[in-house]
């Protein structure tokens, strides 16, 4: 039972984390495009039509992997985690079932209006076409979070006399200050990396002397938006998720910082390594009082730590949790230097002749991409060991008649399929962006021209 | 919900299993993908949607059938993602490797998409192995026979597998028809008349068999006679189908094929009601009843529901308006 419920755990974890991947550079660019149109729109100048066609295209492919990746996650659910599904489907199915009705209708039904009736449209027609793909997918990232943040801190519902979970309050499943800053948080990370992706492309350009007009528009977009986008991350976003944990999940804060003792003054770990079994952190650098203040803002106020809580309520992996933090608040420190450093540069008129500043922006691509995937995995370890927390363990949770074996099998499946998938997303978005921006007279992603003959 | 989908899926998964019959050159299959682009994953979508609905509505249900129907369902979700990929990645290059490769991936996983849908819907039909504790697993066979321990594949559901897939190609050939002009229009209509004598007869075992299979459907029928009219309306749609080809009038033979399909899926959902997932033991079936979420939920999900359905109907209705009409592609279009 223990190996089922860890290949069911990694099965998840492996779809959803390489689904991930493509929705929030979905959710990124949609932004953007949406800035580009409206330049386009305001300045009536043809470069940010071609610019915005640019990312369209990438953003086609990118779409394109993020729903065929997607689909299965609606269904793991059911076959993977029957029993918690069969629980408490009445409340979590609300919120997946508006994503599709309300989101994905939407987004699909605009998208390819977006990428095909630019003509038919008109200039104000086709800015609402991207207007209304933004919202969404914007809409999307909201039901998901709002899933998710349900199982962080479960509301709005009632447990029945069978052990059946229901919905009592519609409006508090939907909206509530877990789901507020969480999805806050959510967002502004998948915006940097559209903008992380946009001004490397940019910086790309420029460095390769290809391009340029367009390398200096995308830098210029990429640099501006993600700079505020970098700071609203770290504050308040960042700071009011962290006080809901260590209001709500104190156990989950002290597996985060490493914080294996309780203490008054308790001091932020910058790095060190954990070591589980003797309880202690090997080769700390630590900012002494600083926890305690970011958390109560009282330079001495007392922190708990792991040994305030019986290890059955532990996360199960909190050497792995307390990197994935670390990792996260690492990336998103270096993001602000990097994006603030940058729009000092372009404030100057001096960025897009920095060439240190280009190389930089250009490498950090990767980054973005692992910040939020960390951010998730803390998020999800600093969960267990509940699937809903305080309700429902997480070995409560699996479907009781899939094998380990068939659990396997489609686990290999999966990956199998996901290289595949990887490796040629990857070979088309270098293939566009090696195309460029200029030679747009024929949209890539659409199949033919369509015309109405009758 | 359910038969939104297979209405809207429908014509393309069938479309995309005649893909390499109708279309012989690059232009011609370039039509057949044209008639489809830019509508398939918005028709997708209502899977999704259908699945969350499930979800929130029948928990059980979604829960029992779909751990229980874990390997065709897993296998179903890559069928799904090499489809979304051919149809998204085939005409980013041209090469004599890279298109035909794509065609031929679109073809076949739209083909054995088709069968496994059917073969689902036989699963349902026939009954599960459901126990006490409201779960199953069905490997995908056994011994190919309707005994207590059944596969998903046996003799039964095979033979519906066989005729969704049939159906569908008349239904995806009838649509690809009324969307083109050309070789690819008269090679469609000709393989949906053949299509048609196929469907005719195995609607005809199938109703027979399904009624020794699962006596509540017989008990359905003799007890509210008034739904007749779902079988009525099958019978409608496939003569019409014929009536119409022989009319050459595409756009009623694509909406008989609908009605066809519509009567169908509707005398499957009455000759069960309120069985939603029967049991080879019916005292395990799981009904409406016993499926169901909360009420307070259901009343909630009626009113976002239909709000939400609204609204995508009105955004169907526009974007098919923007591509309606005949695929044209010019001779001398440069190619992407």
């Amino acid at each position: 039972m223990e190996e089922a419920l860890n290949v069911h755990r990694l099965h998840f974890a492996f779809t959803i984390t390489f689904h991930y991947i493509f929705p929030q550079l979905t959710m990124g660019l949609a932004l953007l495009l949406v800035y580009l149109k409206t330049k386009a729109l305001r300045t009536n100048d043809e470069h940010y039509n071609r610019a915005a066609r640019f990312w369209a295209r990438i953003f086609g492919i990118n779409f394109a992997v993020g729903v065929v990746t997607g689909v299965p996650m609606e269904f793991q659910f059911g076959t993977n985690w029957a029993a918690f599904s069969r629980a408490a489907g009445g409340v979590i199915g609300q919120t997946l079932a508006m994503e599709g009705v309300f989101s994905f209708f939407l987004e699909s039904s605009f998208l390819g209006l977006f990428l095909f009736g630019e003509k038919r449209l008109g200039r104000v027609g086709h800015w609402w076409a991207a207007f209304l793909v933004w919202l969404g997918s914007w809409l999307s990232g909201y039901f998901i979070v709002a899933t998710n943040a349900w199982m962080q801190y479960p509301t709005g519902h009632r447990v029945d006399s069978h052990g059946q979970i229901e919905l009592a309050s519609f409006w508090s499943l939907l909206v509530n200050k877990w789901v507020f800053w969480q999805y806050a948080h959510t967002m502004l990370g998948a915006v940097q990396t559209g903008c992380f992706v946009m001004a490397a492309v940019g910086a790309f350009y420029l460095l390769t002397k290809r391009h340029e007009s367009y390398g200096k528009t995308f830098v210029k977009a990429g640099v501006l938006v993600g700079a505020v986008a970098a700071l609203l991350q770290l504050f308040p976003t960042g700071d009011a998720q962290g006080k809901l944990i260590a209001e709500h999940q104190p156990v989950t804060l002290a597996a985060m910082e490493g914080l294996f003792e309780t203490q008054s003054g308790a001091p932020l770990v910058i790095i060190g390594q954990p070591d589980v079994q003797k309880r202690r952190l090997d080769n700390p650098i630590q900012v002494p009082n600083m926890l305690s203040f970011l958390t109560y803002r009282r330079w001495t106020a007392q922190v708990r730590g792991l040994d305030a809580f019986s290890v059955d309520q532990w996360p199960d992996t909190i050497a792995l949790l307390y990197y994935s933090y670390h990792v996260m608040v690492g990336l998103g420190t270096i993001f602000i230097a990097v994006m603030v450093l940058a729009a000092l540069l372009l404030w100057r008129g001096k960025l897009y002749d920095s060439n240190a500043m280009l190389w930089a922006l250009m490498l950090c691509v990767p980054l973005p991409y692992i910040a939020n995937t960390a951010g998730w995995m803390t998020a999800e370890l600093g969960r267990q060991p509940w699937l809903i927390y305080g309700l429902m363990r997480t070995a409560h949770g699996v479907s009781p008649k899939v094998g380990v074996g068939n659990a396997w099998f489609t686990l290999i499946g999966f990956m199998g399929l996901y290289v595949v998938l990887g490796i040629l997303w990857l070979f088309l978005v270098y293939r566009e962006i090696e195309d460029g921006p200029e030679d747009d007279e024929v949209l890539h992603s659409e199949p033919a021209v369509n015309e109405a003959a009758d | 919900m359910i038969i939104v989908y297979v209405l809207l899926d429908g014509f393309d998964l069938g479309a995309g299993a005649i893909h390499l019959i109708v279309a012989k050159t690059d232009e011609e299959r370039r039509q057949v993908l044209a008639s489809i682009g830019p509508v398939w994953d918005g028709n997708e979508v209502w899977l999704i949607a259908a699945g969350g609905t499930l979800f929130f509505g029948f928990p059980a249900l979604y829960a029992s059938g779909f751990s229980g129907f874990y390997l065709p369902l897993m296998i179903v979700l890559w069928l799904l993602i090499l489809r979304g990929t051919s149809i998204e990645f085939r005409n980013h290059i041209v090469s004599r490797v890279w298109d035909p490769f794509w065609d031929f991936l679109f073809c076949a996983s739209s083909l054995l998409l088709a069968i496994f849908f059917g073969a689902a819907l036989a699963n349902v039909v026939r009954g599960v192995p459901l126990d006490a504790s409201g779960y199953f697993f069905e490997p995908l066979w056994t011994d190919f026979r309707l005994g207590e321990q059944t596969g998903i594949l046996d003799w039964y559901t095979i033979l519906v597998a066989v005729l969704a897939l049939l159906a569908l190609v008349m239904h995806g050939a009838l649509w690809v028809q009324m969307k083109t002009t050309g070789p690819v229009n008269q090679r469609s209509a000709k393989l949906a008349a053949n299509a048609w004598w196929g469907v005719l007869v195995l609607t005809a075992v199938v109703t027979t068999v399904t009624f020794q299979i699962q006596p509540q459907v017989k008990e359905n029928f003799v007890t509210w006679p008034w739904g007749m009219v779902f079988p009525l309306l099958a019978i409608a749609g496939i003569a019409g189908v014929r009536f119409e080809l022989v009319k050459r009038d595409e756009r009623k033979a694509f909406f008989a094929s609908c009605a066809y399909l519509t009567g169908m899926l509707a005398s499957v959902v009455f000759g069960l009601y309120p069985l939603v997932l029967p049991a080879r033991n019916p005292i395990y079936s799981l009904t409406v009843a016993n499926a169901k979420a909360g009420d307070y939920g259901l009343k909630v999900g009626a009113v976002w529901w239909t709000i939400g359905i609204l609204l995508a109907a009105g955004y169907f209705t526009y974007v098919y308006r923007s591509f309606a009409g005949k695929v044209v592609i010019a001779k001398n279009e440069p190619h992407p």
